[in-house]
Formats: structure tokens, C-alpha cells, sequence
């Protein structure tokens, strides 16, 4: 039994008011000793919404997805997720927070000095859940990553792409109701990066994830808005398009609607927001240029 | 006028000095307060810090024993031919059972374990810190300072008192076998002495000084882990700074601490 969180705060899609955004993101400005990172960005997430941060390497990505999981605050602005102001929760608010979020690091950051078992159950021990409980659902979120043989291994015997997998088991064990996914696909093959995509595309249609994803690769939008996991068949397939109009977005294990959309950082600023249709559409000479590199 | 401007960023730039010195100082005092009041609410990590003692205080066992037999020993060689010159051999017991519990026994077993652990502590978590294993462990829901530091600083102030006991003993034994084969001082002789020396005074100073010194080393450590900025090299620059500003402070702290226990039990 999952012992409850130390404070009050209750964090579910179901305490939401109905029709306000999971994640608001309005004028949010932050810099370091170098200048401004981000300069005055907004956008928000709907419920069942995969929102897909594409920019370039500096342009400030993995610092949004640090402010939202309110890992930093903002010199300036308003981050509001699932009904919260983070800048005004102290820290032992924002630590309760976090556990009904899920974050998936860049590089993995799994703990180098425990097992695989160990780094996915490590939320689930802090909760102080029973054994039973812990094993049960450790092996169901590491089978969920193809990845139930490694259950006693080291990160350090693992692969890029084995890291990642196992980050997504940790991040989506406790079944949260949103997961920050910072670059997941940095650095892979083609291969593993559809594998890591694949892996999106399962936790937001089966378990109804919300999320916000940084890349700069173009093909994962374009993947998790073209594609859906089918629970029937175990498999990717595409989504269906009727006279040539844009396809329905697929329904998720929530009854939302798993929509994908785009927004695309620049120099610190949100340079365009849209539907990857909208973005294969533009005639934006920058746009294009992140469409070329994934030809 | 280039003159001009190099006068007036002078003091723009010592500004700038004493103030992030100034900053770090109630930093490292606020994560220093932080480590200690965790204490009092849940949740505790007693295994990590269990792990950590045996770390620390077993992991320290042999550098702290061939230290302290080679430290009584070279006392005994140094202090018995001014004794021999007066006739007066039979004080080696007490000279060096003085000088290792009152000051030689918590000053370098500290020196010792501030180069063994406060560079283990600050590049183990200045590594996570890097490679964003404590960003995760937020991203968790749980608090690194009470999950890393606050276990790291209780193992190293429980365990370094005993570690000073482990020493002195070790050093008098030391002393007394180089005693033995140099002076032919019987056992009765140099142990008589010995214990005789010491009143309860000089058994307070010998472990107050201990818990300040483990207290200082394992804050430092941490407070350099955790703030660790530029990559690998940051952690490499951390782990210095760790173990040169602990031996310092602990240095430093050792002329304070003499002078107050001496003044409170003489």
C-alpha cells in the first residue's frame, strides 16, 4: 500500500477545473550571469496533449522542462501546472509535487550505484510501499520497456538507448498523469530513437499520459502525431486520414483527446506554435530548415 | 583613459569578490542548518546512513592505524633523547599520552579523514550533481540534502570521535614499542604513566574536538559536492577545495577549540 504524500496536495486531471490547461506557461523570462536564457515565453498544454519542444541545442528546451517540473523558477513570469503556481510552493511543496510527475533526464540520470530494479523502485521505496507490491511493479514497468532482463544490472552495463528505457520506467512507474520527456532521443540511432518514440506513443495511449517533449528532432513530432500505440495488434500504427483532411487525434486511456502539437523555441522565444501540419505546410525559411535535417 | 577604467573596476571587482564569498558563506551555513534540523522529521535514512559509517569509519581504519603507530612511535624517538639528557625516561609515557589525546589525535586523524572523505564526499555527489542524478532524485520527490548530506554528516561526526579513540590508542601502543626496544621502558612503566597523565579535562578535549572537526569536514564536502558547476572539471575543482578549506578550517578551528577547553577545564 502506497503510504500517503506529507502534505495536502492533491494533483489529478480530476481536480482540475474543467477546460483550464494542464501546463500555462505566460511570459516567463529566466537568465543567468550570461544574459537571458528564455525571454517572455508562453504556451500552454491541454489535458491528453503532447506538446513537442523542438529548437536547437542552447535555445533553452531542457530549462523549460526544468521550470515546469519546477526543478527552477523563474526569474519572471507564470508557470501553472495541474492547477499549482509553482513559484509561490516552497520546497517540500514542490517535492510532493513532483511525485505525481514523471521526468525522463536527457542523458537518463539513472543512479550509478544501483541496479536497474533498484533506480525504477526508487519512488516507490521513498513512498515506502510494500515489497510485493514494489517487485510487482517494477517488472510491470521494465516489461513495459522491453527491458525485464536487466532487472540486476548497472547502468553502467547499459547502452545509450537501455538508459533511456529504463529513465521511462522509473519516470512512468507510479502512473503519473504527466511526464516531461527532456531529448529523449539525443544522441541515438534511428533505430533506438523510434524505439524511445514508440515508448511515448504507449504511455500516452494506454496509460493516458500528458507531456511535454524536447528534441530537435523533427521526425519525433511528426511520429507521435502521425502514429498511434494499438493496445489490440501490440503495435505502432497510422493514424487514419479521411479526404485528405488532417487525421483525428486518437482517444486516450483517459477518454482525452492525444493530440499533438508543436512549439518551436528560438533564441529564448516561442518562434512558432502549431500542428506539425501547420509546420510541413509553412513557408518559413527557419522551419524549413528542421524539415531538411530530417529528410 | 584606460587608466581611469582600470582604477574604477577595482572596486567592482572586489565587490564582486566579497560578495560571492559572502554568498558562500550563508550558503553553506543555510545547507550546513538544513543537514542538521532534518534530523527532526521524517523521513530518516538510517541504512545510507549506516552505509556511510562503515564508508567512512571502517573504509578510514587502516591509514588511521599505520598513522598513528608510525606518529607514537616517531614521538617517542623524538621526546626520549631530550628525556635521556635528564634522566627523565620514565615521562615518555606521559608526554606522548598527552600530546596524542589532547591535540595529535583529533587534529590528525581529522586531517586524515578530510583527505580521504571530504574528496570522496564532495566527487561523489559532485558526479551526480553532473551527470543531473540529484536533479532526478528531485524530480523524485525527494530532498538530496536530506537523502545525501544529512547522512553523510551524522556517519562522519559518530564515527570520527571513535576513529580519535582508535589513534590514541594505537599511537600509545606505538610509542610503547619503540619505547620498549630504544628506552628498555617496561610495559607497567610507560602505561602507568600514561594513563596517569590524562584527567578528564584532557579526555573532554580529545572528544569534543572530534564531532567539531567531523562536522566541518563532512559540511565541506557536501556543500562543494553539491554545488558543483562545470562538468567534470567543476568536480575535480570541488574535491580540492574540499579537502584544502577542511583541513584549514579544521586547523583553524583546532586554535579556537584549545584555547576554549583549556580555559574551561584548567
Amino acid at each position: 500500500m502506497v503510504r500517503p504524500s506529507r502534505t495536502s496536495i492533491m494533483l489529478d486531471a480530476k481536480t482540475m477545473v474543467p477546460g483550464e490547461p494542464f501546463i500555462e506557461f505566460k511570459d516567463v523570462r529566466l537568465g543567468f550571469d550570461e544574459g537571458d536564457v528564455l525571454r517572455g515565453v508562453s504556451f500552454d498544454v491541454s489535458p491528453g496533449e503532447t506538446k513537442v519542444i523542438l529548437g536547437e541545442s542552447g535555445s533553452g528546451k531542457t530549462l523549460l522542462m526544468k521550470l515546469a517540473a519546477g526543478l527552477l523558477r523563474p526569474d519572471c513570469g507564470r508557470v501553472w501546472v495541474m492547477g499549482h503556481h509553482l513559484a509561490e510552493m516552497s520546497e517540500e511543496e514542490l517535492l510532493d509535487f513532483r511525485r505525481h510527475l514523471g521526468f525522463v533526464f536527457q542523458e537518463g540520470a539513472l543512479f550509478d550505484s544501483m541496479t536497474v530494479a533498484e533506480n525504477v523502485a526508487f519512488r516507490l521505496r521513498e513512498e515506502h510501499a510494500a515489497e510485493e507490491e514494489i517487485e510487482q511493479r517494477v517488472r510491470e514497468a521494465l516489461r513495459f520497456v522491453e527491458l525485464e532482463q536487466a532487472l540486476d544490472k548497472f547502468p553502467a552495463e547499459l547502452s545509450g538507448g537501455m538508459r533511456r528505457r529504463v529513465s521511462i520506467a522509473r519516470a512512468l512507474v507510479d502512473k503519473p498523469p504527466l511526464v516531461f520527456y527532456d531529448s529523449p532521443t539525443a544522441g541515438l540511432d534511428p533505430v533506438t530513437s523510434q524505439t524511445i518514440i514508440t515508448l511515448v506513443l504507449r504511455g500516452r495511449d494506454l496509460q493516458g499520459v500528458t507531456s511535454l517533449l524536447a528534441t530537435h528532432r523533427v521526425q519525433d513530432a511528426f511520429g507521435l502525431a502521425h502514429y498511434r500505440f494499438d493496445e489490440a495488434s501490440k503495435r505502432v500504427v497510422p493514424i487514419a486520414s479521411a479526404n485528405g483532411k488532417p487525421a483525428t487525434p486518437p482517444t486516450n486511456a483517459r477518454g482525452e483527446r492525444a493530440t499533438t502539437n508543436v512549439v518551436v523555441l528560438r533564441a529564448g522565444e516561442v518562434y512558432f506554435e502549431g500542428s506539425t501540419d501547420d509546420v510541413l505546410h509553412s513557408s518559413d525559411e527557419y522551419l524549413k530548415k528542421f524539415l531538411a535535417s530530417a529528410e | 583613459m584606460p587608466e581611469t577604467s582600470e582604477i574604477s573596476s577595482l572596486p567592482s571587482v572586489l565587490g564582486d569578490v566579497v560578495k560571492r564569498f559572502v554568498f558562500s558563506v550563508q550558503d553553506y551555513s543555510l545547507l550546513s542548518l538544513q543537514s542538521v534540523t532534518n534530523l527532526f522529521s521524517p523521513p530518516q535514512y538510517w541504512a545510507d546512513t549506516v552505509d556511510q559509517m562503515d564508508l567512512i569509519g571502517v573504509g578510514s581504519l587502516p591509514i588511521i592505524i599505520a598513522a598513528a603507530l608510525s606518529i607514537g612511535g616517531v614521538m617517542v624517538l623524538n621526546t626520549a633523547s631530550e628525556f635521556q639528557r635528564f634522566g627523565e625516561t620514565a615521562l615518555t609515557g606521559e608526554a606522548v599520552s598527552l600530546a596524542l589525546v589532547r591535540e595529535l589525535g583529533p587534529a590528525i586523524t581529522a586531517l586524515l579523514v578530510a583527505g580521504r572523505n571530504a574528496s570522496g564526499i564532495a566527487s561523489e555527489l559532485g558526479s551526480m550533481v553532473v551527470t543531473e542524478q540529484v536533479d532526478a532524485m528531485r524530480a523524485l520527490g525527494t530532498d538530496p540534502i536530506r537523502k545525501l548530506m544529512t547522512p553523510r554528516v551524522v556517519a562522519v561526526v559518530l564515527t570520527v570521535p571513535v576513529l580519535v579513540a582508535i589513534f590514541d590508542l594505537v599511537g600509545l601502543c606505538g610509542g610503547f614499542v619503540v619505547a620498549w626496544f630504544t628506552l628498555r621502558l617496561g610495559a607497567v612503566q610507560f602505561w602507568t604513566t600514561a594513563i596517569r597523565a590524562l584527567d578528564f579535562g584532557d579526555l573532554v578535549q580529545g572528544l569534543a574536538k572530534p564531532i567539531v572537526f567531523a562536522f566541518i569536514i563532512s559540511t565541506i564536502g557536501c556543500y562543494q559536492g553539491l554545488r558543483v558547476t562545470g562538468g567534470t572539471q567543476g568536480v575535480g575543482r570541488a574535491t580540492t577545495t574540499a579537502v584544502v578549506i577542511s583541513s584549514v578550517m579544521v586547523l583553524v578551528s583546532d586554535l579556537f577549540l584549545a584555547k576554549l577547553l583549556l580555559y574551561l577545564f584548567k
